[in-house]
């Protein structure tokens, strides 16, 4: 932004950084393409912790028991939380908050396709734990190392928090699991599920992800969307087992020579299907956010009132 | 209703002290109506897992920095003062407890 230094000279300067993997701050001269790419990612992202409350809130009052209640409610206070620190961290480059929730209610920032799939019964919010915050993890703990540094930081708060998610999810399940064939034929039925919709988590096949390559060489991203889903199937197998469930992957099986599982493709004409707008619950989740923020809109009104009121009254 | 009523709320900068004997560290920001509402929300933001036993908030445009840029010619006069660090002293391995 200084004046008085030319522009490639900049741009030298940022290449440098980036190369020595050291951080980009808010403040840093930095391409525009830059700029763009890391507020539509983190954006995103935001949006994603924010949306992704939906399907589990809708469990806080049908809690099975109080126990079950309060940690439900504290995951999904910690997924608010996610989305906070991710808009923050976006603000830091000049989009007001405003303005992103604008994008998001019309459509024009997307958010992660998973949360566009609905939790059907209370072994949902297990799966979800284990399985969504699981595929969740994999991608964000790399994330910690990003260029940009208030997403960097972001992450590292983030991430602390996820192993709570996971572990409290694996642990519902195999609380299910011990109980009643019914109960154990519910939690089957939830990781049939919700499999194809985690993988899919990861993006589109690298051969199909136009923008990752650019990513990884300005340090946004440091692992390709396949890299990650194959780190995440070799992680769940195991957990799988343990718990006494299948996934729905006739070819899902340990490859000796790759020391590494094989398996199957997502449906990739439903992922994008589902992020143009056609999943299951694309146009409930934005009506109940707008909703949300409608309904909001007089208490935002009134606390400023009453802060510009108590201003004039110290005066 | 003035302009600002209508607003964003504005934002603050929130700094934590882990625990007693440590400074307070900057940990991120948020929007708060005003400095008491900014406090309450940096503890519910912030602090859910006892991160910290003070909060300081500071609205953002209270502050002011140093230019972006790290070269930059206000902190040159550091750069060459080596001999403001104790190993530009060179003491005898013989010499105890220095
Ligand atoms: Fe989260
Ligand atoms: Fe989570």
């Amino acid at each position: 932004m200084s004046s008085a230094v030319a522009e490639p000279e900049l741009a030298a300067q940022f290449d440098a950084t980036v190369r020595r993997k050291d951080r980009i701050e808010p403040r840093d001269w930095m391409p525009d393409a830059y700029r763009k790419t890391v507020v539509r990612q983190v954006a995103q992202h935001a949006h994603s912790e924010i949306i992704g409350m939906q399907p589990e809130g809708q469990w806080i009052g049908r809690a099975p028991s109080l126990r079950r209640k309060a940690i439900l409610l504290a995951k999904v206070q910690d997924e608010a939380g996610h989305g906070l620190y991710l808009y923050s961290a976006t603000e830091t480059l000049g989009v007001s908050r405003d303005e992103l929730t604008e994008m998001l209610i019309s459509g024009r920032q997307k958010y992660s396709s998973i949360f566009n799939y609905p939790a059907l019964s209370y072994a949902d919010v297990g799966t979800i734990g284990w399985l969504v915050d699981g595929a969740a993890i994999c991608n964000q703990v790399p994330l910690c190392r990003t260029s940009f540094g208030p997403y960097g930081r972001a992450m590292i708060r983030i991430c602390k928090e996820e192993s709570f998610h996971q572990r409290q999810g694996f642990e519902l399940l195999m609380t299910m699991m011990r109980g009643t064939d019914e109960q154990r034929a519910m939690v089957q039925e939830s990781v049939n599920r919700f499999w194809w919709p985690a993988l899919m988590m990861f993006g589109p096949p690298d051969d199909a992800s136009p923008n990752t390559e650019q990513s990884m060489a300005w340090g946004i991203k440091t692992h390709t969307n396949d890299e990650l889903r194959q780190r995440f199937v070799d992680m769940s197998v195991p957990q799988a087992k343990a718990l006494g469930v299948t996934f729905p992957d006739p070819d899902l099986k340990w490859n000796e020579e790759r020391q590494a599982h094989d398996f199957g493709q997502p449906d990739w004409d439903e992922f994008w299907d589902v992020v143009k707008g056609n999943g299951p619950c694309n146009a409930q989740r934005i009506a109940h956010r707008k909703q949300a923020c409608d309904d909001g809109a007089w208490v935002r009104e009134a606390a400023m009132a009453f802060a510009e009121k108590q201003k004039v009254a110290t005066a | 209703m003035s302009d600002e009523v209508r607003g964003e709320w504005p934002l603050y900068e929130v700094f934590v002290r882990g625990k007693r004997g440590l400074n307070h560290v900057h940990v991120g920001s948020l929007h708060a109506p005003d400095d008491a509402m900014a406090v309450r929300h940096a503890r519910d933001v912030y602090t859910r897992r006892n991160e910290g036993v003070s909060i300081w908030v500071v609205r953002s445009d209270a502050i002011t920095a140093s230019s972006p840029d790290e070269k930059d010619p206000l902190f040159a006069p550091s750069g060459d003062k080596v001999y403001r660090h104790p190993t530009f002293y060179e003491i005898p391995d013989n010499v105890p407890h220095m």
